[in-house]
């Protein structure tokens, strides 16, 4: 047994969650498989499951991801699903999006809320001779599209390693080709890991080679930051939630509960609220049961104002003159209803906590998913990606999605069916 | 150069600090179920998962006293669904937790399912397990329920992986798979038609090694079963299945004394301990730490019949 891990310096204990996105035969089943079963989170009678399935062949880790019998029988995976493993230095959820059919709503759900991306490079798949080499459409793809939902950390694992003849020569052009990619495209990549998810190599495992020293797949995804929204400048608290101490006469404090998307809040701040306009000053903080000092980003915090005011579910506590109100708004839309987008229709909108009523007034384009250039097109089907203007009934506090997640994104439902139809990623209030 | 990493060396030193991340997150999850929504009820059985959303529960909705202990009371009622069948510590334990605790507790019998012919046993002893969904169901209707809190986990069970945090239930209590919703940040889409019902899991991303951690870390008082004592077993098909009065012996098989403790507590004809001499939640970490049987393979002969049993009950409406 090979020495210890090293231990990167984790500050931060929160999950790390990453998504993997590939096409069929890349082996990112096999990745995740050997992810899972080198680090013990595949248990015995998984494998047992496993062993009768095989019929005497090795065990095809690849089948450890695969969950709902309707899949089985049809042999593709068609839905996020949600794996667990932990090492010495971390816990990991990996949210696994099945790379083809759905595939944009898939992708677009694995990545909200994930703190990295692997995106796996099926390395027999490219000519290295080829000058210049070229990419396969996928990997621009996901990589693409991960850094348009800004993932914060990419990582591309460029996987079947052990089927190619000289190793070293194909790993670096390949790695070449992907760094003058990401540049082209403005992506900051966070390591480019050679690997073999069949034999293990480079995966949890340092690569015994001497073309290779850098970090095993397992040694950088302990080492990434978990993203974390600003604890320093303005507050912004959507209210979650409004509870009223003891039960009945309504005259008791109440207390504001919410997540802080970022700044922090103290007793003695002076807030302002929206929409309805007041100021107040914050009486005390709470954090799950406990009266505290002060609550910063990320976390849910319970705030007692000085006085009564008349505050719901939906509304937002912030710094005084850091609210910008608008009904009219830029946003990149990923569409994910079967049912195509229609302009003028009235949906509803999530954002934050408040539900409003919403329409798209334009599509300007359409993304082509290979380059994420725009097309001239208006209209918007399942897994397409556009920029559109959106209209809202009621002011909405909107941020640029690039500057803070909580504020910038929202969700489209239709109101007939009640489906989650669209997820918005907004660029900025536009004139009317 | 292949070999796997050994459990020592892959598995956190006890490091309990995403624990705190955990916890936000469910308290989170149980805030926005009960601002959501306008009849919550939380599934509390007395098993280990369901006593970990209670305590989580306390610290979303109750505030502390200089003791310590927490004041106020849940803004729901506790539901449990009785087989009959079901451990005499559990419910002993159910109904002591609950009236310390002064929260309200209702219970759907499954016998008042049967008596009222929506079920049919094919034979007295029959596992009860799975007809528990119209109990279930029932108790929902009774009440008008339009979320139910539970404590399942993602990492239980291959169907769980990919459950919601926040999961659609139709006008009959079914599941669809393929017409799960999208679930983008924390934007969750709570919104449902009248006579239909969501689930919530604010545990969803816990492990069971999250949850024995949090139960020792937490001190949670948990019924006696789960930990280490003497009782009568009979071996059967690699598992210890206890000797009840409706897990009789088969002909020919022998009935022995065994240090067992559960990893579940489920419905007695359906639920097996494993052999073990840890006393305590502290002792549990460690022994969860070394397993490598999973938590419901070891444990619920239902679920062994088929690989994908537990997809087929949840598309029923069962947990």
């Amino acid at each position: 047994m090979s020495a210890p891990l090293s231990a990167p310096a984790v500050q931060d204990h929160r999950a790390l969650r990453f998504l993997t996105a590939g096409s069929v035969d890349d082996g990112k089943s096999t990745l995740i498989g050997r992810l899972l079963y080198d680090s013990r989170a595949i248990l015995a009678d998984q494998l047992d499951t496993l062993e009768k399935r095989a019929a005497g062949a090795s065990i095809d880790l690849s089948l450890l991801t695969d969950g709902l019998e309707a899949e089985r029988e049809q042999g593709i995976t068609i839905d996020v699903a949600y794996r667990y493993f932990a090492t010495r230095q971390r816990k990991f959820i990996i949210a696994d999006a099945p790379g083809h059919e759905q595939y944009t709503r898939n992708m677009v759900t694995a990545a909200a809320g994930s703190d990295a991306a692997v995106v796996l490079v099926d390395i027999t798949k490219i000519d290295v001779h080829a000058k210049p080499v070229a990419l396969l459409p996928q990997t621009r793809r996901h990589a693409l599209l991960a850094h348009l939902l800004r993932v914060p950390s990419i990582v591309f694992a460029v996987n079947k390693l052990d089927a190619v003849d000289d190793p070293q020569l194909a790993f670096n052009t390949v790695r070449n080709a992907l760094q003058a990619f990401a540049e082209q495209a403005g992506i900051a990549v966070a390591g480019i890991i050679p690997v073999s998810a069949l034999r293990g190599d480079n995966v949890t495992q340092p690569l015994d080679a001497a073309w290779y020293q850098r970090p095993s797949l397992l040694q950088l995804l302990e080492s990434l930051p978990a993203s974390q929204e600003r604890k320093d400048g303005d507050l912004l608290i959507p209210v979650q939630y409004v509870a009223r101490e003891g039960e009945g006469t309504g005259n008791q404090p109440r207390t504001l509960w919410g997540r802080i998307a970022h700044g922090q809040v103290k007793a003695g701040d002076t807030v302002h609220l929206f929409p309805s306009g007041q100021q107040a000053v914050v009486a005390l903080v709470r954090v799950a049961g406990s009266e505290v000092e002060s609550a910063a980003a990320g976390q849910s915090a319970g705030v007692v104002l000085d006085r009564q005011l008349d505050v719901s579910r939906g509304d937002w506590i912030a710094t005084p003159g850091t609210v910008h109100e608008t009904t009219r708004f830029s946003a990149t839309l990923a569409w994910l209803d079967t049912e195509p987008a229609v302009i003028g229709r009235k949906y509803w909108v999530r954002h934050g906590n408040r539900w409003v009523q919403a329409r798209i007034a334009s599509i300007e384009s359409r993304l082509d998913i290979h380059t994420l250039g725009p097309i001239d097109a208006h209209e918007l089907a399942v897994n397409e990606i556009g920029h559109v203007v959106i209209e809202t009934q009621q002011p909405l506090p909107v941020e640029a999605y690039g500057a803070n997640r909580v504020g910038g994104s929202l969700i489209i439902v239709d109101p007939a069916s009640n489906r989650t139809s669209g997820a918005l990623l907004v660029q900025g209030p536009v004139a009317a | 150069m292949n070999a796997a990493l050994t459990v020592e060396q892959l598995l956190p030193a006890l490091d309990q600090t995403h624990l705190d991340w955990l916890e936000e997150e469910a308290i989170f999850i149980l805030r926005e179920t009960v601002a959501a929504f306008e009849r919550p009820a939380l599934l509390f059985s007395g098993g280990k998962d369901s006593c970990v959303v209670l305590r989580l529960a306390e610290k979303a909705f109750k505030t502390r006293g200089a003791d310590g202990g927490f004041k106020g009371r849940l803004p729901f009622p506790l539901l449990h669904v009785d087989t009959g069948h079901n451990f005499p510590e559990v419910i002993e334990f159910r109904d002591r937790r609950v009236a310390e605790m002064g929260e309200r507790l209702v219970v759907g019998h499954l016998e008042d399912s049967i008596r009222r012919g929506t079920v049919r046993l094919s034979h007295p002893l029959e596992s009860r397990n799975g007809h528990q969904t119209v109990a279930l169901l029932e108790a929902i209707e009774e009440y008008r329920f339009d979320v139910l809190l539970g404590g399942a986990r993602r990492d239980e069970e291959k169907a769980r992986a990919k459950e919601r945090i926040f999961s659609h239930r139709d006008g009959f209590g079914q599941w669809q798979p393929k017409e799960q919703r999208p679930e983008l940040w924390t934007l969750f889409n709570t919104r449902i038609k009248p006579g239909e019902h969501m689930r919530a899991f604010p545990i969803s991303n816990w492990t069971e090694l999250d949850v024995w951690l949090y139960l020792a870390r937490e001190n949670i008082p948990l019924p006696s079963l789960y930990f280490a004592h003497d009782r009568q077993v009979i071996r059967r098909k690699g598992l210890l299945v206890p000797l009840t009065a409706v897990t009789p012996p088969e002909s020919g098989e022998q009935v022995e004394t065994a240090q067992v403790r559960f990893r579940t507590v489920g419905d007695m004809t359906c639920t097996c301990p494993v052999e073990s001499p840890a006393a305590n939640a502290t002792e549990i970490v460690a022994e969860t730490l070394k397993v490598t049987v999973s938590e419901r393979g070891a444990t619920r002969m239902d679920d062994r019949t088929s690989d994908a049993s537990m997809e087929r009950r949840k598309k029923e409406g069962y947990f």
